[in-house]
């Protein structure tokens, strides 16, 4: 099925006000993500990986729209397809290569893997492999915040498989009973697992939901990172504010299955022209069409990027695999601090 | 000494740490209603205000999850669940998160939370409104648990709890609150992880935590002068002191397990299996378990009578094991 949504070009006129840096910044911070994501789908193939990795492939515009709202201090919270979140908030690339290889030298010393990431020194407390789980952390987080009054934002980012969870819904109710400076993403690419969102949701407005709790809410595209960026911005400035807690669902898609690389079409769980649809409505080539059309991106220059990045994946290739393994002689004594 | 009751210990400590320090918010549901947490809270809203005192919506999960949050944010907050039958609700926040933040990244953040759990048991409360589950959460990797018996250790330890970096569930027990002691006015600490002996004997160790230790020298003033018992106070159950047990076990040679939970893989069953491994060449007689048995708690008080061990049960397990 696909999604009945305005998916055309991003018009000139919604870019006003935003500089062609800080465009040029999100294309490449999305470019980023693509191919990391990209090198990971093939190391999960030649089995050189075993962690499950969950693939962002498709959704960056969302991560990257609202990370580039949120200042270091601020906290993003994640879930088990959590790549795009950490690289879009400035955690350490090599650290993160290293931990998906389950290495020492990774962001959490391979006790994590690719699902329990973090770079607490930029924001990045941790992510979650329990749906909705890391959603509760984030309004307590901004509950601390807001203690302090030192305008911290904190961000939960969560799919639309945790819009069938309570805690959701709990956690909705407190921040707005408390005016916590909260900001809820939902990135719906209707897919949960590998249920359909029409298949286990009564009703898919998962935005209305969260408006009936009073809380400022509403959907968007999330494939055109300006109206990301444009309602992140929003939702941030509500919450630094003391306007109290906002709540976005941003419609993406992932272009890979669940988990893993595979495009979940040979198994049925979806059809070939509903991927083909979404890739035609690709987050990063509707940004460059953008860009070249503003004459943003110089010539030669979307080359460039793409060959710094793909130097700084090379390295961090080199820097995870002679990463040491984590020693078992210490693992029982890490369990408390 | 000035002596207090339970209730005054526990409601002084929560006054004295929330003075010394700020970082502590005291969060969960019916913090402020005595029919939640009886008067252990009196005064906290006056004193400090909704802004640290929060009296939550019933949502447990949530709530634990938001106190892993602002834990990890830099407070420290103490988290109330008026019944521990509730904190089934919330054990994917306990177990999953607050318990595994620390080891799953690597050590970068903890999660300093003293998880105050409340058992509530009597009264004709039911399968519902009574359970003692302490040891599903020692069960758990990751989390501290204390019972504090006695209006001293109700206070030192809350301070050592609020003061770990790591999650601490502190089981109190309303059966406790009348209780009387002697409670020094300034605040200090009982260290996690070590247990005491309340009362010096020969012949049996009684091993007990939490309101049972109270039966457990009532039982020993029973059995006496037939048996000499001495009676253990564990105080912390997870990290449990083990060097208190077995050297109390290898001068007595016998011992008797009390617990306020079910007996299978409980409490009382985790120190059997110690005494098995560790202190079996101490051993003169069988290990006895007095617990409760595998079955809801029922309403009836008829039922509650025989449902709740005490002294009764103490005192026949010390007599068969010197027998």
């Amino acid at each position: 099925m696909i999604v009945e949504q305005n998916c055309g070009p991003i018009g000139r006129e919604s870019i006003e006000g935003i500089s062609p840096d800080l465009l040029k910044t999100m294309y490449r911070d999305m470019v980023r993500i693509r191919l990391f994501e990209e090198v990971v789908a093939g190391l999960v193939e030649e089995r050189k990986v075993q962690t499950p990795c969950h693939l962002y492939i498709g959704q960056e515009a969302v991560a990257v729209g609202v990370c580039a709202r949120l200042n270091r201090d601020d906290f993003v919270y994640s879930t088990h397809r959590s790549h795009g979140h950490y690289l879009a908030k400035g955690g350490d690339l090599n650290a993160l290569m290293a931990e998906i290889f389950c290495r020492s030298n990774g962001c959490s010393f391979g006790y994590g893997g690719s699902m329990h990431i973090c770079d607490p020194g930029r924001g990045l407390p941790g992510s979650s492999a329990i749906v909705g789980g890391t959603i509760p952390a984030a309004v307590g987080t901004a509950f601390a915040f807001d203690y302090e009054k030192n305008g911290g934002v904190a961000v939960a980012f969560f799919g639309d498989g945790a819009a069938t969870e309570g805690v959701l819904y709990e956690s909705l109710n407190f921040a707005m009973l408390k005016k916590l400076p909260a900001v809820f993403i939902c990135e719906n690419n209707f897919y949960s697992t590998h249920m359909h969102i029409t298949k286990i949701q009564s009703n898919t407005g998962i935005a209305k939901r969260a408006e009936s709790f009073g809380i400022p809410a509403s959907t968007i595209d999330g494939n055109n990172i300006v109206e990301v960026y444009r309602a992140a911005g929003e939702a941030v400035e509500r919450a630094r504010g003391g306007g109290g807690p906002s709540f976005i669902e941003c419609l993406t898609y992932r272009w890979r299955g669940h988990v893993g690389p595979n495009w979940d079409i040979e198994k049925g769980i979806r059809e070939k022209k509903e991927v083909d649809w979404w890739i035609g409505n690709c987050a990063i080539e509707r940004l460059r069409d953008l860009l070249d059309r503003e004459g943003i991106l110089k010539s030669g220059e979307k080359e460039k990027i793409r060959l710094v990045i793909e130097k700084e994946i090379d390295e961090a290739l080199v820097f995870a695999q002679e990463g040491p393994f984590p020693d078992p002689a210490g693992m029982n004594g890490r369990v408390f601090r | 000494m000035r002596k207090l009751s339970y209730a005054e210990a526990l409601n002084e400590a929560l006054h004295q740490i929330m003075e010394t320090r700020r970082e502590v918010v005291l969060i969960g549901q019916g913090v402020k209603s005595p029919w939640y947490v009886g008067t252990t809270t009196v005064g906290l809203i006056q004193a400090f205000g909704e802004r640290r005192v929060v009296d939550t919506p019933v949502s447990e999960n949530a709530v634990t999850g938001i106190a892993v949050g602002a834990a990890l944010k830099g407070l420290r907050p103490i988290l109330e669940h008026p019944r521990m039958d509730f904190m089934y609700l919330a054990l994917d926040q306990i177990a999953n998160h607050a318990a595994n933040w620390h080891f799953m990244f690597g050590g970068h953040l903890s999660v300093p939370l003293t998880i105050w759990g409340i058992v509530n048991r009597g009264g004709e409360q039911a399968a519902q409104h009574s359970q003692a589950l302490h040891a599903l959460f020692a069960h758990i990797p990751g989390l501290k648990v204390v019972a504090p018996s006695t209006p001293y250790d109700v206070k030192g330890l809350l301070l050592s709890s609020v003061e770990d970096d790591n999650p601490v569930l502190f089981v109190d027990d309303r059966w406790l609150y009348p209780q009387e002691g002697e409670v020094p006015e300034e605040l200090y600490r009982v260290p996690l992880g070590r247990g005491e002996v309340r009362r010096a004997g020969s012949d049996v160790t009684v091993i007990a935590s939490s309101f049972l230790v109270h039966a457990a020298l009532d039982a020993a003033d029973t059995a006496s002068p037939d048996a000499d018992v001495e009676v253990l106070d564990l105080r912390s159950l997870k990290p449990l002191d083990r060097d208190l047990i077995l050297a109390s076990v290898k001068k007595t040679g016998r011992a008797v397990v009390v617990d306020g939970g079910w007996k299978t893989c409980g409490m009382s069953a985790e120190i059997a299996a110690l005494l098995a491994e560790s202190g079996f060449s101490s051993l003169q007689a069988p290990v006895m378990r007095v617990a409760l048995p595998d079955t809801p708690a029922p309403a009836s008080a008829v039922l509650e009578k025989a449902y709740y061990p005490g002294m009764d049960e103490i005192v026949s397990a010390v007599r068969e094991v010197i027998s």
